[in-house]
């Protein structure tokens, strides 16, 4: 038991908070008085948000284990669950490595004091448009002089805030749905990630990201059709090395027609892609992919960032992908190994600077554009994360946020009260469509109007400017190698 | 005969029914996405053959080389000779038939959909993690000229969850894992669903079929007691 749910004397028994439990943790026993079972909340919130009377408290359960220096709380009970169910342990979200900095923030932004004046995004123009795909190695001309267009494709995005992957059987329809209306509206992107895309979101294609994982679920030539790009998920943040494993229960009707997984089956992703165990096999599904689309969209490579992320990211740079997506240690998923997510992988901030500097110096920078993600929890973020080098930033979780995720990493039991990670009908109606994808515009609009006012700050007026900009950046309680790594230096310095 | 730049932009389209290319060598991605027609390829094309196959039919005369029908969805892919490796992978409808041997890694991740149900016929052996991860459809190891040998390299199925993998052979593949069943083929079955698909497989061919067919089959199935979920404990 975690949380102990308590109300006060102005409850008023009306019995809203046992609608809104998905987990069992509240139900009203004889059709009025409240029970209350503590070993089954997760935390979500979702009562406290609705009791009309604001009555329902929870808390962290005051019946501590013993305290120890070495075994915490939570290391006891999942000793216990292992001893009593034999079982790996099964988790969601992001990593909660405790000790693994958050590198964001530990740096902190310039300004402009004096001289280089700055700028105010209210008076002036401030470009936030960013286009992902290879840059031409040079400017060719006619025989007249005219520049000729040898731009190879790329996206266009408003903003340089993108929606992360996030397939559909790990979160509902109705989720996709907002994402794909808000990613319409702000002109960016969103990303359907390994689960198909449902037939009634082709209309959206032109701010679709079709990705094609290991088990291949509902990847066929009409799917690779109906998007901007095509992304080839390598690994997650939360889950480098592992393969994903949606269960019988969640492929149920629309989820099972569009990963074209039968009712009830298992949908297993390998851990690799069986026809890729090679920079050159990797060449390879790029270009068969750009075949089979007709040379007409950018193929994306989504890795999660590990130890030999620099290395490896040139290899993709080399394979004839237009852009790199990485993924950090601190990246959210629907179902993850808890160890794995945990202890796997190194954070965004490091793996972003190592790329970007390995990929000027091997001079092929302009070959790939670099999407940054896992961790990412605002605008400074996003802006810290592009000085060191990246192209543009995803979000996953910030976005479940906005459409009402309290983050209590329960998505795996597939009860999710805010209906968003959940197949259940009775759950997923709870998220309104239209009211979703407002949120999701709104939040977006906001972090681009701090982007720019950030920017304007430092005299900086297009985000062009300000990527791999590291004297943007100055480190705060890092060590040298830290700090050479970031490629910054240490404030005041 | 014409001589086309963008080969594969010329087999995708529609109107054209009949294509032969001719002095294939080597070159990659061929009948990539073709959706219908027929594509004949004299010579031996490159890797990914027929990647994302959505209908019609290629026949290659000489060899195939890796990941031919990658992600393959409808239509028939016949290779009269042999097939490298990652043959069919990820495949969830449509038919592959391959009258010589495969590689490793032959049929891994295959499915089936509703009316989409893939099959994969090997007439010679088949290398190591042959139907690995199986999901659905059905891999069938003729084994023709072999007999007595192993028709099968190690690591047969494993991962498996669904599907099924039949070998005209008596013998026990090599290290079988113990999350798979092993059973002989009876009569029956041999009937109703082994020969309709090797019936179609000689005759793509023009092989005898009363020689695909001889002697037993047995068949290798996911062993449904024993599954992905019991693994997990949730936090």
């Amino acid at each position: 038991m975690r949380y102990r749910i308590r109300k006060d004397d102005s409850c008023i028994s009306c019995l809203r908070c046992v609608r809104e439990c998905s987990f069992g943790a509240i139900t009203a026993e004889s059709g009025k008085a409240l029970a209350f079972h503590h070993d089954k909340c997760t935390d979500c919130q979702r009562c406290v948000s609705f009791c009309p009377a604001g009555a329902i408290y929870i808390t962290e359960d005051e019946n501590r284990f013993r305290k120890n220096a070495v075994f915490s709380d939570d290391e006891i009970k999942e000793i216990l669950l292992q001893a009593e169910t034999g079982g790996v342990l099964l988790s969601s979200m992001g990593a909660s490595g405790k000790n693994v900095p958050i590198y964001f923030d530990k740096m902190l932004l310039n300004a402009s004091q004096v001289t280089n004046p700055s700028i105010d995004p209210l008076r002036e123009p401030m470009e936030t448009a960013v286009f992902l795909g290879r840059r031409p190695e040079k400017a060719e001309r006619d025989i007249s002089g005219r520049i000729i267009d040898n731009l190879p494709p790329h996206l266009e995005l408003r903003t340089p805030v993108m929606f992360s992957a996030m397939s559909y059987g790990a979160i509902s329809l109705n989720v996709h749905k907002a994402l794909a209306a808000a990613a319409e509206k702000l002109g960016t992107y969103w990303n359907t990630g390994e689960g198909g895309l449902h037939e009634s979101l082709y209309p959206y294609k032109k701010n679709t990201i079709v990705q094609v994982a290991s088990g291949r679920f509902g990847v066929h030539e009409t799917y690779l059709n109906t998007a901007a790009a095509i992304e080839i998920k390598i690994g997650q943040g939360a889950k480098p090395g592992i393969g994903g494993h949606l269960t019988g229960r969640k492929i149920i009707g629309d989820v099972s027609k569009t990963r074209m997984v039968p009712e009830g089956l298992d949908a297993i992703s390998p851990a690799p892609h069986h026809d890729i165990y090679s920079i050159e096999d990797l060449a390879q599904l790029v270009m068969s992919i750009k075949e089979v689309t007709g040379h007409r969209k950018p193929v994306i490579v989504k890795v999660a960032a590990v130890h030999n992320i620099a290395p490896i990211a040139s290899g993709i740079a080399r394979s004839g992908a237009d852009i790199i997506s990485i993924d950090g240690y601190r990246g959210g998923t629907g179902a993850a190994p808890k160890r794995i997510r945990d202890n796997v992988g190194i954070p965004i901030e490091l793996a972003i600077a190592s790329v970007d500097q390995r990929l000027r110096e091997e001079r092929i920078r302009d070959r790939v554009s670099v999407i940054a993600s896992g961790g990412i929890r605002n605008s400074s973020d996003a802006v810290k994360a592009i000085a060191l080098g990246a192209d543009a930033v995803s979000i996953g979780t910030a976005a479940l946020c906005a459409l009402g995720c309290h983050i209590c990493a329960s998505c795996h039991t597939g009860r999710c009260a805010w209906g968003l990670a959940t197949q259940d009908p009775e759950l997923t109606k709870r998220l309104d469509t239209e009211k979703g994808a407002e949120r999701l515009v709104n939040l977006v609009n906001a972090w681009t109007r701090e982007i720019k006012e950030i920017m304007g700050g430092m005299g900086i007026n297009s985000i062009e400017a300000l990527r791999g900009n590291r004297m943007a950046l100055c480190g705060i309680d890092l060590n040298a190698k830290e700090l050479e790594i970031l490629g910054i230096r240490y404030a005041g310095e | 005969m014409r001589i086309i730049d963008n080969g594969n932009e010329e087999i995708r389209r529609p109107e054209d029914e009949e294509i032969t290319v001719k002095r294939c060598l080597g070159e990659r991605y061929v009948g990539c996405g073709m959706k219908n027609g027929t594509l004949h390829v004299e010579g031996i094309p490159g890797n990914a053959l027929a990647s994302y196959l959505d209908g019609g039919t290629v026949y290659v005369d000489g060899n195939a080389q890796d990941a031919a029908a990658d992600t393959m969805n409808a239509g028939l892919l016949a290779i009269k000779g042999s097939a490298g490796d990652a043959l069919a992978y990820g495949m969830r409808g449509g038919r592959v038939y391959v009258l010589g041997d495969a590689g490793y890694r032959a049929g891994v991740h295959m499915k089936a959909y509703e009316d989409k149900k893939s099959i994969l016929v090997i007439g010679g052996r088949a290398g190591s993690f042959l139907g690995e991860y199986l999901a659905g459809g059905i891999i069938i190891v003729l084994g023709l000229g072999n007999e007595g040998r192993d028709i099968t390299g190690y690591f047969c199925g494993n991962g498996m969850y669904a599907g099924t993998i039949y070998l005209r052979t008596e013998k026990q593949p090599l290290n079988l894992s113990d999350k798979l069943i092993k059973r002989n083929v009876d009569e029956n079955e041999k009937e109703n669903i082994l020969c309709p698909i090797i019936k179609d497989f000689a005759s793509v061919f023009s092989i005898p079929v009363e020689r695909c067919l001889e002697g037993g089959f047995i068949a290798i199935e996911a062993d449904k007691s024993k599954t992905y979920s019991q693994l997990y404990a949730a936090v």
